[in-house]
């Protein structure tokens, strides 16, 4: 036992705890923040959270309009965003290979990805706010269908390009042309993987607040015009977070939980799809 | 003729056929087009939008720090200057703990074991950044203004280059918990990359070193580390993207408030969090203007960090196609 050796072996102690350790630190916050969120979250989840609307200022009142708003709004924006994303997946994966365009298009969606969502926000403001002239749903979807593009079509094209050429290749020996090919079979055999996109940028945008500040705003009463300003449950928590009164606090609290135990599902769902997906490859 | 007319008739389908194929490509196409359409209406329109601040300020913008809606003078030194300090006390924080995280999940880690830890680091990238402002701003910011604020000063309060740094009332929000906030929200990006890239190493490298006896540590700093620096550092930068863009989570315990300081207790602004607090309420065209201007300049500063990321991590990918 020189002392060299000791030495190497503390180093090596010393450095992987430092590791488990900062493993820890990390499940730590997740723990605390998940906690947080029950804890206060849950004196204010009940039933008239669902049925009323959101009240005004020290009076009690619900999320009904809050989170109906949410829902509209995500789901016309995966209805936007879901064909596009597909359709773009399918060129990148099928037909674009290793030509530049693709390959820049896959760059810039790759930064897209991860480009601050305030900005996808202004954009839609200048493009579509601006030209109405206020704040609406419509706006608001628009925004979030943009967030979920990038989501979608890189799913879309890893999903497909899992699935084996042999299944490509036979199907073209039969005569298939190559739309039907693709739609009959690339599609059908990453029919999970390409949900699981879906469902992956579902959740992305499920908890998006900074796009739907400048264009779909808020709206203090039931609507479900999309041509007019919304309710949605991020931005409602945003502004009830930063009121002085209690009872906005505690609905705050109970739209956070509402909101993380959602978009926490939604990707504990697809992550499991996902690994089936690729078990099954 | 008989088998001319014959052709015909097989001819027919095979014609539709080909122009469903066409368009059906046409579509896919335009699909992914689409995405650079994207890109470059977005950056227009914001060109075209801080245009009016743009060009009365010029290059002057950039580098003066008034902010006054009264007078119109805008300049975004603040902002930027705030994005940048929180982002990188965000990486001072987020690197050795993801560079630990990787280390365990790849090295130390039971099988077992990796894909659920793995999972709940990933999950804290899934908690919208509003839970962690709010989390941030009635449960942090408490306990950093009792507890950690103090300690601080206590221990560098007076030394002579860090101690301006933690000088002021410890509040409780600022830059100093901002960037923890935002070190906390970019760790599962860079761990899962690190995670990822540190996979690719070739297992005969490191059995060869564990084979001259090479403790574990020293198969990650001298093997791993070296071999897969680039995608190490492209996950670095990735993250660096995501803390300069962060709004919701930022605008809770920044502080908001537009006064240059040194100090990391003092509140003050990014720009993400300006643009959440002031668009709506802008008063006047320039001020609006200068807002989207300041939008522009933070796309412009994530565009060229997630772009350098992405080179990275693409050279990484490229070299590891040779070698297999």
């Amino acid at each position: 036992m020189n002392w060299l050796y000791l030495r190497r072996r503390g180093v090596n102690i010393i450095n992987l705890t430092g590791s488990v350790l900062a493993t820890l630190f990390g499940l730590f916050w997740l723990f605390w923040i998940l906690w947080t969120t029950i804890s206060y979250g849950i004196s204010a989840f009940d039933l008239s959270m669902f049925q009323q609307n959101t009240p005004a200022p020290g009076s009690a009142g619900g999320l009904a309009n809050a989170i109906m708003g949410s829902l509209i709004m995500v789901g016309l924006a995966t209805a936007i965003g879901t064909p596009i994303g597909i359709l773009a997946g399918t060129y990148l994966a099928e037909y674009g290979g290793r030509t530049w365009v693709a390959g820049s298009i896959r760059f810039i969606n790759d930064i897209l990805l991860s480009a601050p969502s305030i900005i996808i926000g202004l954009f839609v403001y200048e493009l579509v706010v601006l030209r109405m002239g206020h704040f609406s749903a419509l706006a608001g979807a628009i925004a979030l269908a943009i967030i979920m593009l990038p989501v979608i079509i890189r799913t879309t094209e890893e999903m497909l390009k899992l699935v084996p050429n042999t299944l490509r290749e036979a199907a073209l020996a039969l005569g298939a042309p190559r739309w039907k090919m693709i739609s009959l079979v690339a599609y059908r055999a990453a029919l999970s993987g390409i949900l699981t996109g879906v469902l992956l940028a579902v959740a992305r945008i499920a908890g998006e607040t900074a796009p739907l500040l400048f264009t779909a705003l808020n709206n203090q009463f039931w609507s479900t015009d999309l041509l007019q300003p919304m309710a949605n449950l991020p931005v409602v928590i945003f502004q009830f977070a930063m009121s002085p009164y209690n009872e906005w606090h505690a609905l705050a609290w109970a739209g956070s939980l509402l909101i993380t135990l959602s978009v926490l599902g939604l990707s504990i769902i697809a992550r499991t799809l996902l690994r089936k997906v690729r078990m099954e490859q | 003729m008989a088998a001319n007319s014959l052709l015909h008739i097989a001819d027919a389908p095979l014609k539709r056929q080909r122009l469903i194929d066409r368009s059906f490509q046409a579509v896919t196409t335009a699909s992914a087009w689409f995405v650079l359409v994207i890109l470059a209406a977005i950056i227009v329109s914001l060109f075209v939008g801080g245009w009016q601040a743009l060009s009365t300020f010029g290059p002057a913008f950039l580098t003066t720090d008034a902010w006054n809606p009264v007078t119109d003078k805008f300049g975004a030194l603040v902002p930027i200057y705030g994005t940048l300090v929180s982002s990188f006390i965000a990486l001072i924080i987020a690197v050795p703990i993801s560079f630990g995280i990787a280390l365990f999940l790849t090295e130390i880690s039971p099988h077992w074991l990796r894909r659920p830890i793995g999972t709940a680091i990933e999950l804290l990238a899934a908690i919208p950044s509003i839970i962690y402002g709010m989390w941030g701003l009635f449960v942090f910011a408490p306990i950093m203004s009792q507890y950690i604020q103090p300690w601080l000063q206590n221990h560098f309060g007076e030394a002579t280059l860090a101690g301006p740094l933690f000088e002021g009332a410890p509040l409780g929000i600022g830059m100093l918990p901002a960037g923890i906030i935002l070190g906390i929200m970019i760790i599962p990006f860079i761990a899962s990359i690190m995670r990822d890239v540190f996979f690719t190493t070739p297992k005969m490298l490191k059995e060869s070193a564990y084979a001259v006896g090479a403790t574990h540590w020293e198969v990650v700093w001298n093997v791993v580390l070296p071999y897969t620096r680039v995608g190490a550092i492209g996950g670095i930068f990735l993250g660096l993207g995501r803390a300069l863009g962060e709004t919701m989570a930022v605008t809770f315990v920044i502080g908001n408030t537009h006064r240059f300081s040194l100090s990391l207790f003092e509140p003050g602004n990014s720009i993400a969090s300006t643009l959440a607090n002031e668009f709506n309420e802008a008063v006047g065209d320039m001020h609006t203007s200068a807002l989207i201007a300041l939008g522009l300049v933070l796309f412009m500063i994530t565009f060229i960090v997630l772009a350098a990321a992405k080179f990275l991590l693409l050279s990484l990918e490229r070299r590891e196609g040779v070698k297999t």
